[in-house]
């Protein structure tokens, strides 16, 4: 008796199977990563929840950094994090506008395209010898707020440039014939038509590396950030631009490997604090993505 | 183009918008604050430098802010190297350091500024030796730990020393605990423990403050480190030492600090680039005063006298 | 990028708008070139500091020896074999942690999953990447060492295995991201061919995909290896920093980048220690070079190849 038409041979199951497993077995490797990291967050989030609280956010520390809260490091970080995209963010986004939208195939535009992919591939510790070298010494800037800012801008630098290219790309060539057929220059089609177009990609690239601006210890920790300072608690304009600050990536840190007798929920409180700023930033960013590209008309 | 568009430019010029006024604002703070007009705001104190020293630094910052309010005193650490190279280069006011400044540094600071750097004795650190607790040791001798520490020193395992199997150890191996090499901490112990021509060995972890050595060597059954005293916690045990092999071995404490029996104790420096301003000289006559003493012990270090209150 | 048609009446265009269009043309062209320039005054500011010394090293100590005194007082000795391969053993370590890992999750994201549970995924992904090192190495030092010493064969828990673990779970996402890019850069064509000789999805990608791809996953790859050859903080505080060769999986071990870190704020500026770190941070300047140098090669091929 054949078998009934339409059903599977031999082959067919078998490949099937393997179908099956592969699925499971993939499935199980992203399990693998993404279990463990919801279970090392959840344990971190426990274990600081004690000293979590608003004035933990916004009064300085006390005796010895065991007590108190987190005032001046957190200020540091703000002013670090938006010093350093106000001055990477212009160049970086003009930089990308140039390269995608004037520059032509040639030797040059490779080169700086190699130049961006090196950039973004320094390691953090060579941008933190940069900075000392660079900004501390040879401008002269001493360990302040703005050599940490500068380095720190260098670092973002070519992720911007990245990101913002590739929301300039995004946005259809047709735009731009139809501009120029028009009868508009290359400047007229870019702010009327393609920046307007690309500004969301624009400021959520931008945004995105606050996370990565915040969490940065290595070029700080020579170019400007402190073991201990104190500041008006509250005062939003209590440091200087060339004061050293303190920083919550910093604090961590120290507060890890220098401070004793500590309560055990102290530096889980700071990495919750960092951590959780740094997610939260990124999922507003991952938001207004996702929001602004279901607007889009093409 | 539509109406879309208008509102997406909208907005994209209220997010510019936002940005420059954010600029202006950070630049506008920033020039006003950047340039102190002198007597008119705080008084500023740059305490750098040693990283044993820096919670004993910081904790006298904080009581001496209650004292005199019109002076802020910036503690950072870094280590003694750091603090006396920011000498050199005029950026602290106050160095501190857990060794004695050495003869060229002293004249590179003469050689730039133009004044003898003054030298200050605050207290002692004497520095522990500590294993975990389940370890049956309990004493140790000068010889025994250079011949664990040193180059060429042929002591690897607990077996050597005797010691039988220690629970939770998964090693025989003697696990060195020891701080990178530009810190004070390893200075003086090289100096005192290994010897002023030697070396230690490769292959210790080298930890980056006072307190990472008391943690790692609590958790770690095999292993011995050495840190201040003032950093000893309840989950380690410290060791007698003892000068030589078959001597008693003596605890680290303020009294044997003082008299001199305890033989890894060392003092406590901060220096100032010649001469110190007055408001310098009078945080220095503080912190060497009995307020500021008390301080000192109550740290964990050891103050200059003994009539300060015991260490806890 | 095609030319605009010149415009019709162009005597008309006043001139102070065409100036300020050549001015503004200016201002783009200098931004372009800012990324050549700060990668050459890195290189440059780097190699300042460190060129004083650069004439009176021992090349083969510095290369070949693990004796690293910088501040000995009778024998200084600047050898970094041991932090050679400690770097190279703690990524080796981490890219066969995360090699298979982040490939097999590139290849589920975009070939097994829709919709809604791939734009979860993607988010997911992309949040464990925003984790700053700081945080890695903290959790390296109060969490996972003491499970490693607890439920592993290890001594101490500050060791090569805690740092490549977390290594890989920090160049996870570069992989899986740069990955799916390559995965969707293979045409379709390939794909719909495939399927309609009756291949299943497992063997589309296996035998069509991944071939195809190779270039661009070798890319993702080679992008994997200069996130972890470059990081700092996490391997400061999770080897355990001990100048050594590792002998074992579970052996403390020093990196290049650590030892700058540690070292650095130390060192008085100017001195012949304050000049080896950067001299260290040279040799790593040029390592991650190379290996972005043949990451865009490889990239190159695939765009060179489907473009």
């Amino acid at each position: 008796m054949n078998p009934p038409p339409f059903s599977p041979t031999p082959l067919v199951r078998r490949k099937l199977r393997q179908e099956r497993l592969a699925q499971a077995v993939l499935a199980g490797m992203v399990l693998a990563m993404v279990l463990p990291l919801v279970a090392l967050i959840t344990y971190l989030v426990v274990q600081g929840a004690p000293l979590l609280s608003w004035s933990f956010l916004t009064t300085n520390p006390t005796h010895g950094m065991r007590e108190g809260g987190i005032w001046p490091a957190l200020l540091g970080t703000i002013y670090l994090v938006v010093i350093a995209l106000l001055v990477a963010a212009p160049v970086g986004v003009l930089c990308a506008i140039y390269l995608n939208e004037y520059a032509g195939d040639n030797w040059l535009t490779r080169l700086i395209h190699l130049a961006v992919v090196n950039l973004a591939g320094v390691p953090s510790i060579v941008h933190a010898l940069f900075g000392l070298g660079a900004f501390v010494l040879f401008a002269g800037l001493g360990r302040s707020i703005l050599a940490a800012s500068l380095t720190l801008a260098i670092m973002t630098l070519p992720v911007i440039i990245a990101s913002t290219r590739e929301a300039l790309a995004a946005v259809p060539q047709a735009f731009r014939e139809a501009c120029w057929n028009l009868g508009a220059s290359r400047w007229q089609t870019i702010r009327h038509v393609v920046l307007p177009n690309a500004i969301s990609g624009i400021l959520t690239g931008v945004i995105l590396q606050v996370s990565r601006t915040a969490g940065e210890t290595a070029p700080i920790m020579f170019t400007g950030a402190v073991f201990y300072k104190k500041i008006a608690a509250g005062d939003p304009f209590a440091y200087a631009l060339n004061d050293q600050c303190m920083a919550l990536s910093m604090h961590l840190y120290t507060v890890t490997t220098q401070v004793t007798n500590a309560p055990a929920a102290l530096p889980y409180a700071i990495a919750v604090v960092l951590l959780g700023a740094v997610l939260a930033v990124n999922a507003t960013a991952i938001l207004l993505r996702t929001r602004l590209r279901a607007r889009q008309k093409w | 183009m539509g109406p879309e568009t208008g509102k997406k430019r909208a907005r994209g010029r209220r997010a510019g918008a936002l940005l420059a006024a954010l600029a202006l604002a950070a630049g506008v703070a920033g020039c006003a604050r950047s340039a102190p007009a002198p007597g008119a705001g705080k008084l500023v104190i740059q305490n750098i430098g040693s990283d044993t020293m820096v919670n004993l630094a910081q904790a006298w910052a904080e009581e001496y802010a209650a004292v005199a309010p019109e002076v802020s005193v910036e503690v950072s650490g870094g280590g003694s190297g750091l603090g006396i190279a920011a000498l050199l280069n005029g950026t602290a006011d106050i160095a501190n350091s857990s060794r004695r400044i050495e003869p060229e540094e002293k004249a590179r600071i003469s050689a730039r500024t133009g004044q003898e750097p003054r030298e200050f004795l605050v207290g002692f650190d004497a520095l522990s030796i500590y294993v975990h607790r389940n370890n049956p040791l309990e004493e140790i001798s000068l010889e025994d730990l250079h011949d664990i520490y040193a180059e060429g020193g042929p002591i690897d395992r607990w077996s050597q020393l005797g010691v039988p199997p220690i629970p939770g150890a998964r090693t025989d191996r003697i696990i060195r605990v020891s701080r990178q090499n530009n810190s004070g901490t390893y200075h003086y112990f090289r100096d005192v423990v290994c010897g002023r021509h030697a070396d230690f060995k490769l292959g210790s972890l080298d930890m980056n403050g006072s307190k990472d050595v008391v943690e790692l060597v609590s958790r770690t059954p095999a292993a011995i480190g050495y840190s201040g005293l003032g950093y000893q916690t309840d989950q380690v045990k410290m060791l007698r030492v003892a000068r030589r092999r078959g001597q008693r071995g003596v605890l680290p404490s303020v009294a044997t600090t003082l008299d001199q029996s305890y033989p890894i104790a060392r003092p406590m420096f901060m220096y100032t680039p010649g001469e110190p301003p007055p408001h310098v000289r009078q945080y220095l006559d503080w912190v060497l005063s009995p307020a500021g003493q008390k301080i000192v012990a109550l740290t964990g270090y050891v103050p200059l006298r003994t009539d300060a209150p015991a260490t806890p | 990028m095609n030319q605009p048609p010149a415009p019709l009446l162009r005597r008309e265009r006043p001139r102070l708008h065409r100036l300020a269009e050549r001015g503004l043309e200016w201002t783009l062209r200098a931004c372009g070139y800012s990324a050549i320039f700060f990668v050459l005054a890195i290189f440059l500011f780097v190699f300042r500091e460190g060129a004083p010394l650069l004439p009176k090293l021992d090349w083969a100590q510095v290369l070949f020896s693990p004796e690293w005194y910088p501040t000995s007082r009778v024998h200084v000795r600047y050898g970094v074999a041991a932090m050679i391969a400690g770097t190279l053993s703690v990524t080796a370590l981490a890219m066969v942690l995360a090699v298979p890992f982040g490939l097999g999750a590139a290849i589920f994201v975009s070939e097994f999953c829709t919709g809604r549970v791939k734009e979860t995924l993607k988010v997911v992904i992309e949040l464990l990447a925003a984790i700053p090192s700081i945080v890695w190495g903290f959790i390296g030092l109060s969490v996972t060492n003491h499970l490693i010493q607890r439920y592993l064969p290890a001594p101490v828990g500050l060791n090569l295995f805690n740092a490549a673990c977390l290594l890989a779970l920090m160049s996870v996402p570069i992989i899986v991201s740069i990955g799916e890019d390559a995965l969707k850069a293979v045409p379709d064509s390939y794909c719909e061919a495939a399927l309609a000789l009756g291949a299943t999805r497992w063997q589309t990608v296996h035998r069509v995909l991944l071939p195809a791809a190779r270039n661009g996953l070798l890319a993702a790859v080679l992008l994997g290896v200069g996130r972890a050859i470059g990081e700092t903080m996490a391997v400061l505080m999770a080897t355990g920093h001990a100048n050594q060769f590792p002998h074992s999986l579970f052996d403390p071990i020093r990196t290049l980048t650590a030892t700058i870190a540690a070292e650095l704020g130390e060192t008085a500026v100017g001195s012949d220690h304050y000049r080896m770190l950067f001299v260290i941070g040279l040799m790593l300047f040029t390592i991650t070079f190379i290996v972005n140098l043949l990451a865009d090669l490889a990239v190159r091929g695939v765009r060179g190849k489907t473009g």
